[in-house]
């Protein structure tokens, strides 16, 4: 099983963000951190991938299967997509927006084993006391945690999240990071991270694409992608890398 | 981080007991309405000048073969027809209404604000006084057909509008708002040339009331609340999703554009049904749906009920309302609801502006 995308093409208007760029397959287990600067097509190759935009040429595959010859609700339910943002002030309980990822949108009833599995996934997530909490009224942080929970809950192939820790403070950047990469272990799924801190990618991240003014221009593990003088050339700064205080692997970036 | 097991932990144990008590909760808050409605129901059917009692209503209800031939056609013929049709459109706008609001995500939105009603009134004016028909062959429903017909180009109309590119939430009421006043003046314009007949069968539509209920009007509602509401019961994950945005609930594998197509069919439905029959009747789409998201939340499972129970109520009060402020004399109910609506209208708008405020 594997994820692959070819010749992606996406424009809006006259406007291209995806220029003809693709990646090669994304091992299930494994954790990928899809990395670049602002306004390179992260969120939009995560919407090709996810269905919710129709690229103007190219495919994505999962286990050989063309995406797009998939019905839309199979495939919404194989690919799990965490958008950036979400703003609700919708009155309803943080409880009841993770009971609803864990119902897959169908069927009335909600069994006790429903309910356990919202409230032990609540509780794992460090956001137990959230649970009555009406969602209008969480902080930035809060609704990105909840958020990272509804995707998780639910039972997917591929999960997408698209900058998962943006509003959150260090321990939780850690925690969710963490969260992510054992649960897509555990479960053997293919997961993809849009990230901006590259020294988060370098130490939760199995492997790195790196995406520059819509094309994918890098994909390996940490180590080489990092090390790559593109790495430099795309965010437009110069780049070193070292061994932290525990042999993690430190970005270190400057404006020269 | 805590390790999966099978046997939930404490913490566990609290969450899902909190949850059950807020069902249950939810559950006991839709009886408590179910039960108050049936109160006002057989108030409903005792008010008015040839009084009855309250044993006096039962038995005729229960029991018919006792009561005079007298009583039997007042509440028969009479009163009951009246009191179910303002529980079945009441709970057809309260139902519009809330799936507006979802599907618009604007806490303004309902049939009536959004200018559904008065493009209704306006087709049923086109019949009453052009003799037009809109639809071919409605025959004998061409003034409600009408009615429908209009409600339904106008909520097309609106669907397009929240298609445009930068359109937000605010400026959807907006033109909401500039339907409705385009439809008054062109109702105005046919007033203008209509005979006195004419003009009274137009101002019924403006004001709004129950006295043309009949058997086969509270049929048709039942009818098409019994097409319409298990179809919203069967997405109610779906609504519910919406309400945390257009793309969260895309990614969570709802199909958004098809969603609010199919529903808005079904609200314009319900909304030029229930208008066509009782005519223009204000805010009770509007303050029903608010009510119940105060009482029972969001979770389209509590919210769509608990909104037709609470339009039903509200209008199930105004029709005793509309009998019992003057003795003898029967009020529009399009003016009672807008008084009681325009006061919760205003602080809704006031309370929205300190919450971003806060």
């Amino acid at each position: 099983m594997s994820l692959t995308a070819t010749n992606i093409n996406v424009s809006f208007g006259t406007r291209t963000v995806l220029h003809d760029t693709g990646f090669a397959a994304l091992k299930p287990g494994q954790l990928t951190a899809l990395i670049g600067p602002n306004a390179a097509g992260k969120s939009t190759l995560f919407r090709t991938i996810a269905g919710l935009i129709k690229p103007n040429a190219g495919q994505v595959y999962l286990e050989g299967k063309d995406l797009s010859t998939l019905p839309t609700q199979r495939r919404l339910k194989s690919i799990c997509f965490m958008p950036q943002f979400f703003t609700a002030n919708a009155a309803l309980s943080v409880f009841d927006v993770v009971l609803m990822a864990q119902k897959q949108l169908a069927g009335w009833r909600v069994s006790k084993d429903d309910m356990i599995a919202v409230a032990s996934a609540l509780d794992r997530a460090g956001i137990g006391h959230l649970a009555d909490a009406n969602i209008g009224e969480l902080s930035g942080g809060q609704a990105q945690m909840v958020s990272v929970c509804q995707a998780l809950i639910r039972r997917s192939v591929v999960y997408l999240f698209d900058e998962p820790n943006s509003a959150l403070d260090l321990r939780h950047q850690l925690d969710v990071m963490g969260r992510i990469k054992t649960a897509m272990r555990k479960r053997g799924t293919i997961g993809i991270v849009a990230l901006h801190d590259l020294n988060l990618a370098a130490r939760y991240a199995d492997h790195l694409l790196l995406i520059g003014a819509g094309k994918i221009l890098a994909q390996g593990p940490p180590e080489q992608v990092l090390a790559d003088p593109l790495i430099a050339q795309t965010y437009d700064v110069a780049v070193q890398t070292a061994a932290g205080p525990r042999k993690e692997l430190n970005v270190h970036a400057y404006v020269d | 981080m805590t390790a999966t097991t099978d046997i939930p932990d404490d913490a566990v144990t609290t969450l899902v007991g909190n949850y059950r008590k807020r069902t249950y909760r939810r559950i006991l808050m839709l009886l408590a309405a179910i039960a108050l409605l049936c109160l006002t129901v057989l108030i409903d059917i005792m008010t008015g000048p040839a009084s009855l009692s309250f044993t006096d209503v039962l038995s005729v209800i229960f029991d018919p073969s006792g009561a005079s031939a007298q009583q039997k056609v007042i509440v028969w013929d009479l009163r009951l027809p009246i009191a179910l049709m303002a529980v079945l459109v009441g709970a057809m706008l309260g139902v519009a209404g809330a799936e507006m609001q979802t599907i618009l995500n604007n806490p303004l939105a309902d049939p009536f604000t959004l200018g559904l009603s008065s493009a209704a009134s306006f087709g049923a004016a086109l019949a009453i006084v052009m003799q037009w028909s809109l639809i071919p062959g409605a025959g004998a429903f061409f003034v409600t057909g009408n009615a429908f017909a209009l409600a339904m180009i106008t909520s097309l109309a609106l669907y397009g509008f929240t298609r445009l590119r930068g359109v937000t939430p605010e400026a959807m009421i907006l033109v909401g708002i500039a339907m409705l006043f385009t439809f008054n003046a062109l109702l105005a314009l046919l007033q203008y040339g209509a005979s006195e007949l004419q003009l009274a069968q137009i101002i019924f539509w403006q004001l709004g009331s129950l006295a043309r209920a009949s058997w086969g009007k509270v049929l048709t509602c039942v009818i098409v609340l019994s097409i319409v509401l298990p179809y919203f019961m069967s997405r109610s994950w779906a609504l519910t999703a919406l309400r945390m945005g257009e793309e969260k609930a895309a990614s969570l594998g709802v199909n958004v554009s098809f969603l609010r197509l199919t529903v808005l069919a079904g609200v314009s439905l319900l909304a030029a049904v229930a208008v066509s029959f009782v005519g223009a009747v204000a805010f009770v789409g509007l303050v029903g749906p608010h009510i119940a998201r105060i009482i029972v939340g969001e979770d389209q499972r509590g919210f769509l009920p608990f909104s037709a129970l609470a339009g039903a109520l509200i209008m199930s009060g105004t029709s005793i309302a509309s009998k019992a402020i003057t003795p003898g004399v029967i009020y529009p109910i399009g003016m009672i609801t807008s008084l009681i609506g325009i006061p919760f209208f205003i602080s809704l708008i006031l309370s929205q502006r300190q919450r971003h405020w806060q």
